[in-house]
C-alpha cells in the first residue's frame, strides 16, 4: 500500500476493484465504512456481488480479466472531460516529457516487438534528453509527443461504446463510476484504489495496476491523505515475506538478483546504480551501493572484505532473463530436471495452476523437506487418490511447525507497519518455528563442509551464521550494526552497535544491514520499535490517524509515500483539511517527509517522486516487459476472438510453459464457453490447509461450490444443490452448485457470456469436502512477475451423474 | 507491557490527541478488574498477531500455568480496534487442535507409511541430503565460462506464515547455497 488502513478513512471516494475486502481482509472494511459514514461514495468493481458489493453505494459487474478496457475508459473520460488536476500533472509526473521519434504503437503492439522470442527490445521505450542528460519537458503539455498527447491519442479509442462492449458493463453503470471517482481530480478531494488478488492473477495483472497509476496520477491522488493505490496483500506476512524476499528474481529490500553478466561487485552496482544529472532529482536508487554493501556484509560478515568484493563472487548468478518462479520450476520438476528442495508454510498441490500436473511433477523429486502444522495436500502427495505409494521414490521430512502463538518475532503488514509478537506459550509438542529448524539444520551442512569440504565449501563456511536461533539477533542484524566505531552528525557509535537510519548505511564496509528499508526499525536511541504502543500523536497527525508513535512503518517511519506531491512549491498542503506533511518556515511537520529538504521553491527542494531516476510519477513507464502504457488484452483463455482495441487478441508476450499437460482452450471455443474465476472465502485461508483443520471454521464453509447464475443453471438444468462437474481442457472437479443471483450473465459484443465462480481451499486430505479447483486453471503467466492467470479461463460445466470427492 | 482499553480511552474524551491513560496519571487496575471476566483472571496478556491476512489484526492472548485459555482483539490497537473476523477469532482452537503434526515425521522412498523420528535424526539425513545435491549438481561455470555457482536442481518454497527475521535467515542460507528456484505465496 502506498497509504495505510487507517488512512482509508480519509478518502471521498473508493474504489474497489479485483478485492473482495469484506470477506478478505475484513477489518480492514470498518476503514471503508467509516470513509462512507463521512459521506465518500464507495463502488465495488467486480465479477461476483458479494459483502462487500452489498455495503458499497454500487456494484458494477464486470467480465474477468477486461479490467484494463474498464479502467482505459476512465482515463479517457478523465482526459477528454478535462477531469485531471492540471498542476499536479505538470509539476509532479512525467506528463510533459517528450517521447522519443522511434516510439511507435500500432494496432496492438509497441515498437521494438520480436515475434520469435516473443519480447520487446525496450530502447525504443525512451525521452527526449536536453545537453545536461534531463528529460526535454513542455509544461503547456502542446507538444504533439509529449507523454500526456500520446496518453490521450491511446486512450482515445477507449470510448464508453468498446468498453461496454468488451468487460460487458452496462453504459449506465460506466458513467456513474467513471464520473463519481473523477471528482476526485481536484485538491480538496481524494479518491483510493483498493485492489487485491483479482488484479494481479491476470497475464496482463502488472498493467492493472499500472492503468491505476495513471489515473491516480492524473487525479492528483497519490501522497495524499485517503487516496493511493492500495494493494490489500492477502497473507499473514507476505508484505515481510517480499521485503525479505523469499523469491528469485531480487535479493531483501529490492534490488536485483545476481546475474551471470555481473561477473562482479563494482559490475552489478555499475549496472543497478542509476544515474541523474538533474539537481532537483533525489534519484535514491542512487544510494544502493550502499544498500547492497551492507547485505553483503550483512551475509559474510568479517568475512567480507573490499578486496574480495565482499564475497560477491561467492554468490548464486542467475542467467538474464531466466525464469525460477513455481512455474517454470514445476515444469522442470515434471521434465526430471530437479532433485530436491523445501516447501515450507505452503500447499502448491492445491494453490498452483494445473494441479495434476504440479502433482505429477512432485513425485518426480528424490526428497523433500516439508513443515506444517497439518498433513497437507503436498506433504502427503506421495499416497494422492489414484496414485500407488510403492510406486513413488521420494523420500519426505515433515517437520512440525510452530503455531504463531508460539513464537516471537516481527511482521509486517499490507501498510508497512511492523508488528512485535511474544511468544505467548511454547511450541505443542516437538514442533519448531521455521527459524528454530534452519538454523541448527544449516549448522549441520556447515559442519558436513567442514569436515568433509566438497564444492565451493568457502560460499556456506564463510556465512555470519549464529549456533542457534534466537529472533531478536534477527531483528537486530535487519535493522543493521556498525562493523567499526564510526560518527555520525556527532554522535559516536561503537563496533557492534545499531545502524540509525538507512542514511547512515555505507559502501565502505564499516556497515551491514539485512535489508536497508528496515534500518531505523532496532535503533540505540528508540529500541524495537515494532514493540512501540504509543497512541500520542499530534492534532495534525491525529486528524488523519497517522499513528506515527505506534509501531514503525518502513521507510523510515512513512506512513504515506510520496508525501511530497501533497504540497505545493511552498511546502503548503493542496489540501489543508487532511494534510499529511506541512513546511512550517523551518521543518516539516506532520508526516516524515519523503526526504528532508526545503520545498522546491526554494531552490534546494527535489521532486516527489524520490524513487524513480528524473523525480516524477510514470505516466509512462518504460521499465515494464509488456509496454509503457497499459493496453487491454484478452485473457489467453477468452471466450471471444477478437476485440474492438486491436488485432492482437491476447498479450503478446504472456509467459507459459508447454508440457504435454498443459493445454490451453482456443479462444471462442465452444467446449469451454463459460469463465471461471476463482477466489478465497473469510473461513478459509489460501489451498486451505491450515483452516480444514480448524472445526469451527469447516463448519462454516464445508465443502467446494460453484457460483452461478439461474439463466445458466436453467440453460444446464442444474438446480440449486446439485453436483456438478466443471471441466476445463486440463482437468474435472466436482462441485456442488450454488445457483444464485450475485453470478450475472453479461452482454459482451452483443452475444451472452456466463461467468462462473469457485473457491479453491478445499483439498482430498480433508475428506469430503472436494479437491483442487487449480486442476483447471491454467499455466500461463504475466510477462513481469509470472503470477499466473487464474481469475480468468474458460470451462463447461455439467449435472454429475454422481460424486467421488464430495460428501452429499 | 501495560495495556489500555480504547472503550475507557474516549470516555475520557482524549480521543483527538490520544494520550494512553497510563500516561494521563489514571489507576487502571479496577477498571481492568472489571473488564477482565473471571476466566482468564489472573492470567498473563500476551500480545499476539493474527497469522492470517494482512490486516495483522493484533490479538491478546491469555496465558495461565503455560497454557492458551482465550484470545481476543486487541482493543487498543489503532487498526483492528479489538475486532476479529472468522479466522482471527478461530486463533484459539487452530493452536490447540487434535489434527497438528506433533513429531517430525519421515516417509522413505516406495513406503506406504510415515515414522516418527527425533529432531537430530531428520537434521543429519536433510543435511547429508542437501550436500550431497549440492556436491553432485552445483554448476560453477555456464556455458559461456561465466562463474555462475548456482544450484538449479534444488529450490524453496515458503512461506509468508515466517515472521521478517525468519524470511532473513532463510534467504541468506539458500542464497549461500546456491538456490535460485525460491518463491513463495507472494507470486501466487
Ligand atoms: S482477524 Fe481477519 S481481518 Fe484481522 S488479520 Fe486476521 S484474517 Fe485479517
Amino acid at each position: 500500500m502506498t497509504n495505510h488502513w487507517i488512512d482509508i478513512k480519509n478518502a471521498d471516494s473508493i474504489l474497489i476493484i479485483g478485492s473482495n475486502a469484506a470477506e478478505h481482509h475484513p477489518v480492514s472494511f470498518k476503514w471503508v465504512l467509516r470513509a462512507k459514514d463521512a459521506g465518500a461514495t464507495v463502488m465495488h468493481v467486480d465479477p461476483k456481488f458479494s459483502r462487500t458489493s452489498a455495503r458499497s453505494d454500487f456494484h458494477v459487474p464486470i467480465r474477468s480479466g477486461t479490467d484494463i478496457a474498464f479502467m482505459g475508459g476512465m482515463i479517457n473520460y478523465v482526459l477528454e472531460n478535462g477531469r485531471y488536476y492540471k498542476d499536479y500533472v505538470v509539476d509532479y509526473t512525467n506528463a510533459s516529457y517528450i517521447v522519443s521519434e522511434g516510439f511507435e504503437f500500432n494496432d496492438g503492439l509497441f515498437s521494438g516487438y520480436d515475434p520469435k522470442s516473443r519480447t520487446y527490445d525496450q530502447s525504443s521505450w525512451k525521452f527526449d534528453l536536453d545537453s545536461k542528460g534531463v528529460p526535454k519537458k513542455d509544461p503547456s503539455l502542446k507538444h504533439p509527443r509529449c507523454v500526456f498527447n500520446l496518453l490521450k491519442k491511446h486512450f482515445s479509442r477507449y470510448n464508453i461504446e468498446n468498453v461496454s462492449s468488451v468487460t460487458g458493463v452496462s453504459k449506465d453503470n460506466l458513467q456513474k463510476v467513471y464520473s463519481t471517482f473523477s471528482s476526485t481530480g481536484t485538491p480538496d478531494k481524494a479518491g483510493t484504489i483498493m485492489y487485491a488478488l483479482g488484479w494481479t492473477q491476470h497475464t496482463v495483472g502488472v498493467q492493472n495496476i499500472r492503468s491505476a497509476a495513471i489515473l491516480q496520477l492524473l487525479l492528483g491522488n497519490i501522497g495524499v491523505a485517503g487516496g493511493g493505490i492500495n494493494a490489500l496483500r492477502g497473507e499473514p506476512n507476505v508484505q515481510g515475506s517480499t521485503d525479505h524476499t523469499l523469491l528469485y528474481h531480487i535479493i531483501p529490500g529490492y534490488m536485483a538478483m545476481p546475474r551471470a553478466d555481473w561477473q562482479t561487485y563494482d559490475a552489478y552496482n555499475k549496472a543497478n546504480t542509476p544515474v541523474s544529472t538533474d539537481p532537483h532529482s533525489a534519484n535514491w536508487w542512487q544510494h544502493k551501493p550502499k544498500y547492497f554493501t551492507s547485505l553483503l556484509k550483512g551475509w559474510y560478515g568479517e568475512n567480507a572484505t573490499a578486496k574480495n568484493g565482499y564475497c560477491y563472487g561467492l554468490l548464486p548468478k542467475i542467467e538474464k532473463g531466466a525464469d525460477h518462479s513455481y512455474m517454470f520450476l514445476f515444469d522442470r520438476m515434471y521434465n526430471n530436471e530437479i532433485t530436491g528442495g523445501f516447501i515450507i508454510g505452503l500447499n502448491p498441490m492445491n494453490s498452483v495452476p494445473n494441479s495434476n500436473k504440479v502433482r505429477k511433477a512432485l513425485d518426480n523429486l528424490d526428497w523433500l523437506v516439508t513443515q506444517e502444522l497439518h498433513h497437507s495436500e503436498t506433504t502427503d502427495n506421495w499416497h494422492r487418490p489414484g496414485v500407488d505409494p510403492k510406486k513413488v521414490k521420494t523420500e519426505v521430512f515433515l517437520l512440525p511447525s510452530a503455531h504463531r502463538v508460539e513464537k516471537e518475532g516481527t511482521v509486517t503488514n499490507s501498510g508497512r507497519w511492523l508488528g512485535w509478537h511474544d511468544k505467548a506459550i511454547e511450541p505443542e509438542a516437538d514442533a519448531r518455528s521455521f527459524g528454530a529448524a534452519f538454523v541448527p539444520m544449516m549448522n549441520e551442512v556447515r559442519a558436513l563442509y567442514k569436515e568433509e569440504g566438497g564444492k565451493l565449501p568457502e560460499a556456506i563456511t564463510l556465512l555470519n551464521w549464529p549456533k542457534t536461533y534466537n529472533p531478536e539477533y534477527w531483528t537486530r542484524l535487519i535493522n543493521g550494526q556498525f562493523t567499526k566505531d564510526t560518527v555520525v552528525k556527532g554522535t559516536k557509535y561503537k563496533k557492534g552497535q545499531q545502524v540509525p537510519s538507512f542514511t547512515a548505511l555505507s559502501d565502505d564496509g564499516s556497515t551491514m544491514s539485512l535489508n536497508w528499508l528496515y534500518t531505523g526499525s532496532y535503533t540505540e536511541e528508540g529500541g524495537n520499535k515494532a514493540k512501540r504502543r504509543n497512541p500520542q500523536q499530534t492534532k495534525m497527525q491525529a486528524n488523519i490517524g497517522l499513528y506515527p508513535n505506534w509501531a514503525w512503518c518502513w521507510p523510515v517511519n512513512r506512513r504515506i509515500l510520496y508525501n511530497r506531491a501533497s504540497v505545493n512549491a511552498d511546502g503548503m498542503p493542496l489540501n489543508p483539511k487532511k494534510a499529511v506533511i506541512k513546511w512550517d518556515g523551518k521543518k516539516w511537520v506532520g508526516d516524515v517527509p519523503d526526504g528532508g529538504w526545503k520545498p522546491l521553491s526554494s531552490g534546494k527542494g527535489k521532486h516527489p517522486f524520490i524513487m524513480s531516476k528524473h523525480g516524477h510519477g510514470q505516466i509512462f513507464g518504460p521499465g515494464r516487459k509488456d509496454g509503457p502504457i497499459p493496453e487491454h488484452y484478452e485473457p489467453v483463455e477468452t471466450p471471444i476472438d477478437s476485440h474492438p482495441f486491436s488485432k492482437q487478441l491476447s498479450s503478446p508476450v504472456y509467459k507459459f510453459v508447454d508440457s504435454s499437460m498443459d493445454k490451453l482452450a482456443k479462444p471462442a471455443d465452444p467446449n469451454f464457453p463459460i469463465v471461471l474465476t476463482t477466489y478465497s472465502l473469510t473461513e478459509h485461508w489460501c489451498g486451505g490447509g491450515e483452516t480444514r483443520n480448524v472445526p469451527n471454521l469447516l463448519e462454516a464453509e464445508p465443502q467446494l461450490y460453484v457460483e452461478m447464475s439461474p439463466e445458466l443453471a436453467e440453460e444446464k438444468g442444474i438446480a440449486n444443490g446439485d453436483g456438478v462437474i466443471v471441466e476445463s481442457i486440463r482437468g474435472k472437479v466436482e462441485a456442488i452448485a450454488m445457483v444464485t443471483v450475485r453470478m450475472r450473465p453479461l452482454k459482451v459484443k452483443g452475444k451472452t457470456v456466463h461467468l462462473v465462480g469457485m473457491p479453491f481451499c478445499f483439498g482430498w486430505t480433508t475428506p469430503g469436502t472436494g479437491d483442487s479447483t487449480n486442476r483447471l486453471t491454467p499455466s500461463v503467466g504475466d510477462p513481469n512477475t509470472t503470477i499466473p492467470e487464474y481469475k480468468a479461463s474458460c470451462v463447461n460445466i455439467r449435472k454429475a451423474d454422481k460424486l467421488t470427492e464430495i460428501e452429499m | 507491557m501495560s495495556y489500555t482499553r480504547r472503550g475507557f480511552l474516549k470516555l475520557t474524551g482524549a480521543g483527538v490527541a490520544c494520550l494512553s491513560l497510563s500516561q494521563l496519571g489514571f489507576d487502571l487496575t479496577e477498571a481492568r478488574a472489571y473488564a477482565t471476566s473471571l476466566k482468564t483472571k489472573g492470567a498473563k496478556e500476551v500480545i499476539t498477531i493474527c497469522p492470517f491476512c494482512s490486516v495483522s489484526c493484533h490479538i491478546i492472548a491469555h496465558v495461565r500455568d503455560g497454557k492458551l485459555i482465550s484470545t481476543e482483539g486487541d482493543p487498543d490497537f489503532p487498526i483492528n480496534e479489538g475486532a476479529l473476523c472468522a479466522k482471527g477469532a478461530a486463533l484459539l482452537s487452530m493452536s490447540r487442535n487434535e489434527h497438528r503434526i506433533k513429531k517430525p515425521l519421515y516417509r522413505a522412498p516406495y513406503s506406504e507409511k510415515w515414522e516418527e523420528k527425533d529432531w537430530d535424526w531428520v537434521l543429519s539425513k536433510i543435511a547429508r541430503r542437501v550436500k550431497d545435491t549440492r556436491d553432485k549438481e552445483l554448476i560453477e561455470k555456464n556455458d559461456k565460462g561465466q562463474t555462475v555457482n548456482r544450484l538449479d536442481s534444488m529450490f524453496l518454497l515458503g512461506t509468508s506464515h515466517a515472521s521478517n527475521e525468519e524470511c532473513a535467515l532463510i534467504h541468506q542460507a539458500m542464497r549461500g547455497l546456491g538456490v535460485v528456484h525460491m518463491d513463495h505465496q507472494a507470486r501466487i
